[in-house]
């Protein structure tokens, strides 16, 4: 907790945040407090598009389950396409 | 009548590691004083409205406080922004905070008012940070307390270029009374690193005081969050200032 770790995942892709489209370069992945949700840890996912500033961040903070429920999701989704 | 009181809270800019100027959030009572200072070193979260209050409380309490900014560097913009970029960043190195913090240590001591004496406090990862300012400081501390700072007991894999050294290792060097609140649910740091800790102070008979809550974790003074623990929380703020009044010899 609270320890500068983080998993970091290299992204192609783009993402919108409150000023419109921009690209996404990074992930990273902590499993830490959050800064709004009202749990007392949560999956954190900060997307950056690391050619920019901090304002170019997309966040999401999650519970555990819900993390969980999100990779099978994903998965899903890769293995069953269109 | 009530005694008159009053308080200016400004920013002001300090000359902090390498040169840097830094931001600082100083807060002090009116009147002559003399006053004892308190560093506050920020949580991870970042340079925020918490670490503000928490500044303009020790000033209504009688003390000149000061927050400086440990991200400073890492750009600006909200707290929550900064912060992700500063971890993003892998963190702030150890010799970055020992440079900064001794910059608002001297920038307190050198104020006409001051009493002379300085203590720091810090939680989350500022608590870890005050423990290794506790021990490294090229200037005098005369109190700390580490507000369950996690990470100061460290394994070998978790040593890096910025934190090259468990601040545990630096025990020996620890020069000033210690006060410790941890959480007995808390999983940085879990009590067996607070005990792992512990015998390490008693072992080299340093003066230090720890009081580990039942029923908290982590961040338990933290009122707008689900690990605020009210009857831990208001304990500990008493053990919090009955240390520095003591120490810091207030008035």
């Amino acid at each position: 907790m609270c320890s500068y770790v983080v998993q970091q995942a290299r992204l192609k892709g783009s993402g919108k945040g409150p000023a419109g489209w921009f690209p996404l370069t990074q992930a990273n992945v902590t499993f830490d407090h959050p800064t709004v949700a009202f749990l007392e840890e949560s999956l954190n996912i900060d997307f950056f598009n690391n050619e920019s500033d901090a304002s170019e961040r997309i966040t999401v903070e999650i519970s555990a389950d819900a993390a969980r429920q999100l990779v099978i999701a994903i998965e899903n989704a890769l293995e069953n396409p269109h | 009548m009530a005694p008159y009181e009053g308080m200016i809270a400004e920013m002001v800019t300090l000359v902090g590691h390498n040169n840097d100027e830094i931001s600082a959030y100083y807060a002090r009572p009116m009147g002559a004083g003399p006053f004892p200072g308190i560093v506050l070193i920020h949580h991870m979260p970042g340079w925020d409205e918490l670490y503000r209050e928490f500044t303009r409380k020790f000033a209504h309490h009688g003390y000149a406080a000061i927050s400086h900014n440990l991200y400073e560097r890492d750009g600006q913009g909200s707290p929550e922004d900064v912060a992700a970029i500063a971890r993003s960043n892998g963190g702030v190195g150890d010799t970055q905070v020992l440079g900064d913090t001794d910059s608002a240590i001297q920038f307190l001591r050198s104020q006409p008012n001051s009493n002379g004496k300085v203590g720091v406090i810090g939680t989350c990862s500022g608590g870890r940070q005050t423990y290794l300012v506790a021990c490294k400081s090229a200037q005098k501390v005369d109190a700390a307390a580490d507000l369950w700072g996690g990470r100061v007991v460290m394994e070998e894999n978790e040593l890096s270029e910025k934190m090259p050294v468990a601040p545990i290792d630096y025990t020996d060097q620890l020069k000033c009374p210690l006060l410790g609140l941890f959480g007995e649910d808390d999983a940085s740091p879990p009590p067996s690193q607070v005990k792992i800790h512990e015998d390490e102070l008693k072992r080299l008979g340093k003066d230090y005081e720890f009081h580990m809550y039942p029923g908290a974790g982590h961040g338990f003074f933290y009122y707008d969050r689900p690990m605020y623990r009210i009857e831990q929380a208001v304990d500990g703020w008493k053990r919090v200032f009955s240390f520095f009044d003591k120490h810091l010899d207030k008035n």
